[in-house]
């Protein structure tokens, strides 16, 4: 117990030790660097795998670890907490961490300067905004993670990228403005920052003070739900994540559920049912920003010509189901949403890393896509075989060609991407997507009467679902016909190994995910458990005591 | 007093937020600016305004919040300067690659069609 809890500070410390020493290394020294930086991921990814099991192995109570980097108790000092949720995103940005730089590896971290350095301190700040217990301290691994990310966004340059870079910083520099506005306004009512003490004070504000606290928690939540990706604070993020180089569009992948997490975590901490006339405050404004977000996306997915853009707006999509689905503040729906959050970040990711390589062998003569914006999609003739073409099997031309095995590659990890993000049976998408409708419907678990029919926000949400899963259908089926069927003559794509092994093994953990879904359901709906019932992490977190020191021993323990 | 800081922060905040909307790439980056100490007076502010009170441990005055300004605020602005700092810097940046990219200081990389 005691060696676990040291544990919980090492995948903050130990990214900001590699990115330490890699700076200290020049820049000639790339293939080090590329090495140390891939170990250092992989430890990290130990790390997080070994504290998931533990806070696995544990009951409900007693799973949650508590570490005092200051070693002064919790009100007062900095903490950082380990839960079910904290636990699960930690090996989710692992998992994607290690595939990103084993994509990188192959040519893009040579792009520019200080990749590697970089992409350890965008690990630092994940895994410190996903451990903090402190509104602070969480302010202060956003920046980390958003500094890190202003310079991975703009890792290999050129106009695209500077442009969106330049907006993405000003959106993000007034974003933190607002985090800072909310974090004091809680703090000038409340008198604490620390998330556990905050929800013990929040019932005893006066009544006074009530509409400041509102007002500073939904400042907050606007700083979030800027990160999270919500209409209409999106605009943003499409032309970031698209314009940015592979890997680094495969690590944001885990960016927009920073957001969504911080949003989670406070939400049911601050407005649990327990917190009195503040209870469950702004709910509805989740539902709702979700299901706009989702709509928007679902339409506009139906536009997408590019495959990074397919790519973005999917992230959008899955971001709205997320948030409407949270918002509703129910266990079974939140644990589904947690199952549906860790399969489609997974799918994105490598969705991203399959973009680059099948939009690298669009070879010269194909008509050159636009940078900024879609163009009008090619009329249905074109999908027409020119004449000539040989398209008869009783000539037997065509028969016995062989597919290059990259060309089957990429054709397979695309169905298989695209079957994960519709939704569609039988990979882990779809049970996702099951479990969140199913859920809808049977809040307090199949085969228990609900205490009330679904609300109308409920229906919306189910109806979009399907709907955003029928968009995204069309989409990615006409996105493959162009980019598979289509092309005649083309020269079938270069690939290293570097490349393809991540999208193998995201692609071969989502499988994995389908056939061995349950331990995951399981451990989300305890999850989710967790958040709407605080006490523990609460009690946990106030009850920790500093280590005495040498000195301190007789003060510490009268 | 408050009413001097309020209006203050109101007029650092208003200011800024009309440059952030102007089309210009130094008007975003000087609104930007002109935000963040808006907001750093805001946070100082939240700690609650006295006069008279110490601001460091002094001899002789007992150790409460009734003899002493809040401390936490203090610390809290003394971090946002440092990060807004260092993160306006970077904006500059971005700001010129941008301008020498594109050859114009339009935020979105080109002018608006007349």
């Amino acid at each position: 117990m005691s060696w676990m809890n040291q544990l919980i500070v090492a995948p903050i410390l130990l990214p900001l030790v590699t990115a330490a020493i890699m700076l200290l290394i020049g820049e000639k020294h790339r293939q080090f660097k590329a090495r140390l930086n891939l170990l250092s991921s992989l430890i990290g990814l130990g790390i997080a795998v070994t504290l998931l099991m533990w806070v696995r192995g544990q009951g409900q109570a007693e799973s949650i670890g508590v570490y005092l980097p200051g070693n002064w108790p919790a009100p007062f000092g900095i903490v950082l907490v380990l839960d079910h949720l904290s636990a699960l995103l930690l090996t989710l940005t692992g998992v994607i961490g290690v595939s990103a730089l084993l994509f990188a590896r192959a040519r893009w971290d040579g792009a520019g300067a200080s990749f590697h350095a970089l992409f350890q301190i965008q690990l630092m700040g994940l895994y410190g905004a996903f451990l903090t217990a402190d509104l602070f301290n969480l302010f202060v691994f956003f920046e980390v993670l958003l500094a890190a990310s202003y310079g991975l966004l703009l890792h290999g340059s050129g106009r695209a990228r500077v442009r969106a870079g330049l907006h993405y910083i000003a959106i993000n520099l007034f974003a933190s403005s607002l985090f800072l506005v909310g974090a004091a306004m809680l703090y000038g009512v409340t008198g604490t920052l620390n998330m556990a003490d905050l929800a013990l004070k929040i019932p005893l504000v006066a009544e006074a003070d009530r509409g400041l606290l509102h007002a500073g928690a939904a400042i907050l939540a606007m700083a979030f739900l800027v990160k999270a990706g919500v209409w209409p604070l999106n605009f943003w993020l499409v032309p970031a994540y698209s314009s940015a180089s592979a890997p680094v569009a495969a690590l944001f992948a885990i960016m927009t559920k920073v957001g969504l997490y911080a949003v989670l975590r406070l939400w049911t901490l601050l407005f649990s049912g327990q917190a009195g006339a503040s209870a469950n405050f702004g709910g509805e404004w989740l539902v709702y920003g979700g299901l706009v977000t989702l709509a928007v996306a679902a339409v506009s997915i139906l536009a997408a010509q590019r495959l990074e853009r397919l790519a973005a707006l999917s992230i959008l999509v899955s971001a709205g189901t997320l948030l409407a689905s949270v918002g509703f503040g129910q266990a079974a729906l939140t644990g589904a949403a947690l199952f549906y959050l860790t399969s489609s970040t997974l799918a994105l990711c490598a969705l991203f890393l399959l973009a680059e390589l099948i939009e690298r062998s669009r070879s010269a003569n194909e008509a050159p896509l636009d940078d900024e914006e879609d163009a009008i999609p090619p009329p249905l003739e074109s999908l027409h075989p020119p004449k000539g073409i040989n398209l008869d099997d009783e000539q037997k031309a065509v028969i016995g060609q062989i597919i290059p095995w990259t060309m089957a590659f990429l054709g397979l990890s695309f169905i298989a991407c695209a079957l994960l993000i519709i939704g569609m049976p039988p990979l882990s998408g779809f049970i996702g997507k099951l479990n969140l409708i199913s859920a809808l419907f049977n809040p307090q678990g199949l085969g228990m009467p609900p205490e009330q029919p679904l609300s109308a926000a409920g229906w919306c949400l189910v109806a979009l679902l399907l709907l955003s899963g029928m968009a995204s259908l069309i989409a990615f089926g006409r996105v493959g016909i162009q980019r598979f069927w289509k092309p005649e003559e083309r020269p079938s794509p270069l690939l290293r190994r570097y490349e393809c092994v991540p999208i193998v093994l995201l692609l071969g953990l989502c499988i994995a995910l389908s056939i061995q879904a349950e331990p995951l359901l399981r451990y989300t709906q305890d999850t989710a458990a967790g958040l709407q019932a605080p006490d523990a992490y609460i009690q946990a977190v106030m009850s920790t005591r500093p280590v005495p020191g040498p000195t301190t021993m007789t003060q510490v323990q009268p | 007093m408050e009413e001097v800081i309020a209006v203050a922060i109101g007029v650092l905040a208003a200011s800024g937020v009309w440059l952030v909307l102007r089309p210009r790439t130094y008007q975003v980056i000087m609104g930007l600016c002109l935000l963040s100490y808006g907001v750093n007076l805001f946070i100082f502010s939240m700690g609650s305004l006295f006069i008279g009170k110490e601001p460091i441990i002094k001899d002789g005055v007992p150790q409460d919040l009734l003899n002493y300004t809040d401390p936490l605020p203090q610390a809290l602005v003394l971090t946002a300067i440092v990060i807004s700092f260092a993160m306006t810097a970077l904006f500059l940046v971005v700001l010129l690659a941008s301008r020498g990219l594109t050859g114009t200081d339009h935020v979105d990389g080109r002018e608006r069609e007349e």
